[in-house]
């Protein structure tokens, strides 16, 4: 087993980042001109780092599968970003910061890489003021904060509901300035498919034209890949239905390691699917946990009639309620962390206590407050969120429905739990390098900074981070011998060659002519992954989820029918080469859970929790990055190597939300 | 809790900018009512799929009301009558009844070509922004935060307008073709705060000027944008607008 | 230029000689109102503003921002049809907020220009140019022979006309047409140079809905006067 070299700079945690600017190779300003640099994904990552590579004097190709950049699905992140600005002084600091962000991680995470994120997370606050993101302010005209989940000050910035779009309509317009300037051209409706390595150093990109469905060759100096995570492979998540895996599968097979891929973040409070027609979760606020109260009948009858749709959760009276949040987190009640919360829900409704017609949806109900704080202060909190769930669903959150006993129930949401985020990702080290020279990964594509989960407000922060103030400096560290090589022709025989394979690829799809839609395939996927491999997993379970994987990839191969041409925009060829990678990402996150035997954030593990139903982490055993090699086929079983966390600043704790 | 509906979908199908293009329909079959428009368009597509025919093509992507991408005109208005703003992905098919022809179109409009069926090219929009949308400043180190005040109620404002999805609604609805909500939008988030300032009359200079030389038309304001604008912007944005740029041209 | 080069430009010239238009329909109401009041009275004012140099600079000057506002119309309209492209949409509902004259501008203003022509035929033709062409003397001579009111007895020919009912109607359907075209064109004129935001947008709706709607009265009312009492009204004076 080797050990791989995650490059950690010198020094105490606190001043690595300001040592290694201090001391890494920069690039002239005229060489900078004779580099190109090829960045794929346009969110917040993407999107920032292409500006900022643009401005210093790169000339940078950024590509996009959407019709325009500001379409990247860091768009819908709707809570806020994590900065330690302090502003409302109620002790927050850098140091605090990193520590709640590796504590929220569960221990998983780099230290070094956590604190430089803390240490940039105030400049990411400025530099999108500056360009105008019109975040919250106070009467005085200073800026807002809100507080959020995991941490004990009130650190996050936000704009309305909307933050994301705001950061990432900042990061376009930084990049649509950019583009007038000359310095970065734009690839809309473009996918990378594979990444060409020469020399053992990656030197471009093969990207489908989605338009003319023509394969073109770009070359360049450095690629960095920005295209967010694995969700989808679940088919039902939170995430939109273009993302997908195949950029970072590309570089995986091209010899990148993937890390930690079964951490996965499962969001508490969506609303349910609603049967098997389905495409796409949404989102609620995790905010309203803060008034809403999580319940299930406590009669096994009360949940058959629900799920027969014979009564109303408002028919079922108090002494009925089982709030079991609160009854088995007495401390932290309905505001237990996000894995937490999934989990029991999962657990209630494995019991037979879901309360919708799929038996898979909770109670979140607001009479309580309702009748405490009366029904304008709870409009006032969660007006638009109970609007946006009546409109979804044709239940208003706010109307009284039955009065049993003098006591008044109105209409409960129905939620629950769904694949969200992806704290695992291609490996990188502190320069957020893979492990093939000259390729980088940046945002939700890698793995770096949330450990085995993430906490609320960060991702827009961890990628704003990567792009604007991490990426810029750390690529000119491997950028500054470049400038001496020659431009790499695309007519170069790797080029071909690898240009030559993506075509076989996708006429290997084209020629399968079998009898099933990609959508119905990925939708199995999906089910296999939700079952085996989703919140709650055991070894057996990952095991028949493995050969479960197997089994569909040969009928993927065997059966699957692509409509259409070869040539010319065909959506139907794009999803099945999504779904190719999504197949092999699924086992991948098997493998990776199959190997943890723990339970930690993402990661749930039945074998391994405590007698209360708590996770139970194994310091000893698994306290590594679990990186993932792969092995030439996507048959065979990847390589596990084990990068070592070593924590200098932090002790590590058990995480305990009981009392 | 909803019954299922039956209905006629008429789409349109077009194969690229010069095709002519014209409409199928199809009989659909007990759709529930929490179908959104989009995931009826999936089981549309899943059985032409299944029929080996090729799909309906639109586009699509977060599928939340956010990214912009949808653009599809549902029985005469953009995105498909809604209570309140909403983009065709939150549109639901309970809002229809059993028995009605639902008919779906592209956005059309000269600025926005066909590409194929009801997905459109809207780089338009994309080049306005790139002619000045934005304001100038490096990465790096600017001041802090908290060193430029802005009084709530034009954070406010700015917010507002910067909420624009960039989905084309308003040009698509629009008689004359023309881009002034969405350019008007962008430039009044940016003339309604501090940072902005010192570019305003640049950038809608810029912004005005990149709008006309892609032949978006001239706005007569007949109010057609701001009726279908699933985030609700107004005209009050154009009058702004008009204002910084007749301004920026009597300084000039 | 960037009143001839820009869409904002173009429709600040729009703006512009619509609100000068107004301008002069307003003063051209009042002008008209006396006549009810008393002929004598209107008679003077014609004779004012008849055949004397300043009247024909005022002619001209107004001659010009009618036609910049009528060639300007075309140009936006063309220029705004391309915008549209070729394809129309196969099903099309206008939203509620949507006022109908603002979607019709072009038909309400060509309806208008129309009923201006058969106005000046009406007016300009028969009292100003006789006189400018021949002459007062002559002119009033020709008309005597003809049998038709003196070119200077302004008050003759309001009451010659519309004793025609045919006149009347055409009068009244010009005028409702005035009236829409002005209802938009009034705030509208307003918005594109800038003077509006979220409360002003109101007001000046309201505003110019007032002020067109009394506008438009001041001309209706002459018409049906002396459509249904032009006898009476004479012999009030």
């Amino acid at each position: 087993m080797s050990i791989i070299d995650s490059k950690i700079p010198e020094g105490p945690v606190a001043e690595k980042w300001t040592n290694y600017k201090a001391h890494q190779r920069l690039v002239n300003p005229k060489n900078k001109l004779k580099l190109d640099v090829i960045v794929v994904g346009t969110g917040l990552a993407g999107a920032s780092a292409a500006a900022s590579l643009g401005e210093m004097g790169f000339n940078v190709y950024n590509f996009c599968i959407q019709d325009s950049p500001r379409r990247a699905h860091s768009i819908a992140a709707q809570g806020g970003i994590n900065a330690a600005k302090n502003y409302q002084n109620d002790g927050d600091s850098v140091y605090r910061l990193f520590y709640d962000t590796v504590k929220g991680g569960d221990y998983r995470a780099r230290e070094a890489n956590v604190y430089r994120l803390a240490e940039v997370s105030n400049a990411i606050i400025d530099q999108c003021v500056a360009q105008g993101v019109p975040f919250a302010r106070e009467y005085g005209g200073t800026l807002a904060n809100r507080s959020f989940g995991g941490a004990q000050v009130s650190r996050t910035f936000y704009a309305k509901g909307q933050t994301g779009q705001q950061l990432l309509l900042g990061a376009y317009s930084a990049l649509s300035a950019q583009v007038n300037a000359g310095k970065v051209k734009l690839y809309c409706r473009y996918e990378m498919l594979d990444v060409v390595i020469i020399d053992g150093r990656a030197r471009g990109i093969i990207a489908k034209n989605l338009v003319t469905g023509k394969l073109e060759r770009f070359s360049a100096n450095a690629v960095v890949i920005a295209t967010g995570g694995y969700g989808n492979t679940y088919f039902l998540s939170t995430n939109a239905m273009g993302c997908n895996v195949t950029a970072a599968m590309a570089c995986y097979r091209k010899g990148a390691y993937f890390a930690n891929p079964c951490y996965v973040q499962i969001h508490p409070t969506c609303i349910p699917v609603h049967g098997d027609k389905q495409s796409k979760l949404t989102l609620m606020s995790e905010s309203l946990r803060n008034d809403g109260r999580i319940w299930v009948p406590k009669k096994l009858e009360d949940a058959k009639a629900l799920q027969a749709g014979t009564k109303k959760g408002s028919d079922i009276p108090e002494e009925d309620r089982d709030y079991y949040l609160e009854r088995r987190y007495p401390a932290f009640g309905n505001l237990v962390p996000r894995d937490v919360a999934s989990r029991a829900a999962k657990e209630r409704c494995d019991k037979g206590y879901g309360v919708n017609n799929t038996g898979l949806a909770v109670f979140l109900d607001f009479s309580e407050s309702i009748e405490r704080l009366g029904i304008d202060v709870i409009l006032q909190r969660y007006g638009n969120l109970f609007d946006m769930y009546e409109e979804i669903t044709d239940v208003n959150p706010g109307e009284l429905a039955n009065t049993i006993n003098g006591m008044k129930y109105y209409n409960p949401m129905m939620i629950f739990p769904a694949i969200h985020y992806t704290m695992g990702g291609i490996w990188v080290d502190y320069e957020l390098q893979t492990t093939i020279p000259g390729l980088f990964a940046i945002g939700e594509c890698n793995f770096s900074d949330h450990g085995a989960n993430r906490l609320g407000a960060s991702a827009l922060m961890q990628g704003l981070a990567d792009g604007y103030f991490v990426l810029p400096y750390t690529i000119q560290n491997y950028l500054a011998d470049q400038a001496i090589w020659p431009r790499i022709s695309t007519d170069a025989p790797e080029f071909v060659e690898v240009e030559k394979a993506t075509e076989a690829r996708i006429q290997k799809l084209m020629n399968i002519k079998g009898k099933r839609s990609v959508d119905s395939i990925h939708k199995e996927l999906g089910h296999i992954c939700w079952e085996y491999i989703g919140m709650g997993r055991t070894a057996e379970g990952l095991k028949e989820g493995i050969k479960r994987i197997d089994a569909l990839r040969k009928e993927f191969e065997s059966n699957l029918f692509i409509p259409g041409s070869r040539e010319g925009l065909n959506v139907e060829l794009d999803k099945a080469v999504h779904l190719d990678d999504f197949i092999t990402m699924g086992k991948l996150i098997a493998y990776d859970a199959l190997s943890r035997n723990e339970s930690c954030g993402g990661h749930f593990r039945e074998e391994y929790q405590t007698e209360e139903g708590e996770a139970k982490r194994d310091d000893a055993n698994y306290f590594y990055v679990g990186c993932w090699k792969y092995q030439g086929t996507d048959e065979a079983a990847p390589e596990l190597i084990k990068e070592p966390l070593e924590y200098e600043a932090i002790k590590v704790q058990t995480r305990n939300y009981k009392n | 809790m909803d019954k299922n509906i039956s209905f006629t979908i008429k789409y349109w199908k077009q194969n690229g900018p010069k095709d002519q293009g014209h409409f199928e329909s199809r009989q659909m079959k007990d759709i529930p009512g929490d179908t959104s428009f989009l995931e009826m368009l999936d089981i549309l597509n899943e059985e032409l799929v299944e029929e080996g025919k090729e799909p309906f093509v639109f586009d699509h992507d977060c599928r939340e009301g956010i990214c912009g991408m949808c653009s599809l005109y549902v029985n005469g208005t953009p995105h498909g009558k809604t209570e309140r703003g909403a983009t065709t992905c939150q549109l639901y098919m309970r809002k229809f009844k059993d028995g009605d022809t639902i008919t779906v179109e592209p956005w059309r409009s000269a600025g926005f070509p066909v590409i194929k069926d009801c997905m459109v090219d809207r780089t338009a929009f994309d080049k306005i922004m790139q002619a000045g949308g934005y304001v100038s400043v490096r990465t790096g180190a600017p001041q802090d935060a908290n060193a430029i005040l802005i009084p709530k109620q034009d954070a406010d404002e700015a917010m507002d307008c910067a909420s624009c999805i960039g989905c084309g609604a308003c040009v698509a609805a629009c008689k004359n073709g023309s881009a002034m909500l969405f350019v008007s939008s962008k430039v009044s988030q940016l003339a309604l705060l501090p940072q902005g300032r010192p570019e305003a009359a640049k950038r809608a200079k810029a912004m005005v000027a990149k709008m006309d030389e892609l032949g978006f038309g001239n706005c007569t304001n007949t109010r057609a944008c701001e009726a279908v604008c699933p985030k609700c912007e107004t005209i009050t944005n154009i009058a702004r607008l008009n204002r910084e740029f007749i301004k920026a041209k009597l300084a000039d | 230029m960037w009143l001839c080069n820009s869409s904002i430009g173009r429709k600040v010239v729009m703006s512009v000689t619509g609100i000068a238009l107004i301008l002069f329909l307003t003063f051209h109401g009042c002008m008209n109102v006396v006549a009810l009041i008393s002929g004598e009275a209107y008679n003077m004012i014609c004779e004012f503003l008849g055949a004397n140099w300043y009247a024909v600079v005022a002619t001209a000057g107004l001659a010009a921002l009618t036609v910049i506002h009528i060639i300007y119309a075309f140009w936006l309209t063309l220029q705004n049809r391309k915008a549209r492209g070729n394809n129309r949409y196969a099903v099309t509902s206008k939203p509620e907020k949507v006022e109908w004259a603002s979607q019709n501008m072009l038909v309400l203003g060509i309806i208008v220009v129309l009923g201006m022509l058969l106005h000046l035929f009406n007016f300009w033709y028969n009292m100003m140019l006789p006189e400018l062409l021949y002459g007062k003397f002559d002119a009033m001579m020709a008309a005597q022979a003809n049998g038709v009111p003196a070119p200077g007895d302004g008050y003759a020919w309001i009451r010659f006309t519309f004793s025609c009912p045919v006149y009347v109607v055409l009068y009244i359907v010009w005028l409702a047409a005035l009236w829409f075209h002005l209802t938009h064109g009034f705030w509208s004129a307003i918005q594109t140079i800038g003077w509006s935001g979220h409360i002003w947008f109101n007001r000046w709706k309201t505003i110019g809905n007032i002020y067109v709607t009394i506008l438009v009265l001041m001309f209706l009312a002459v018409v049906l006067g002396f459509a249904f009492c032009g006898s009476c009204s004479s012999a009030c004076c």
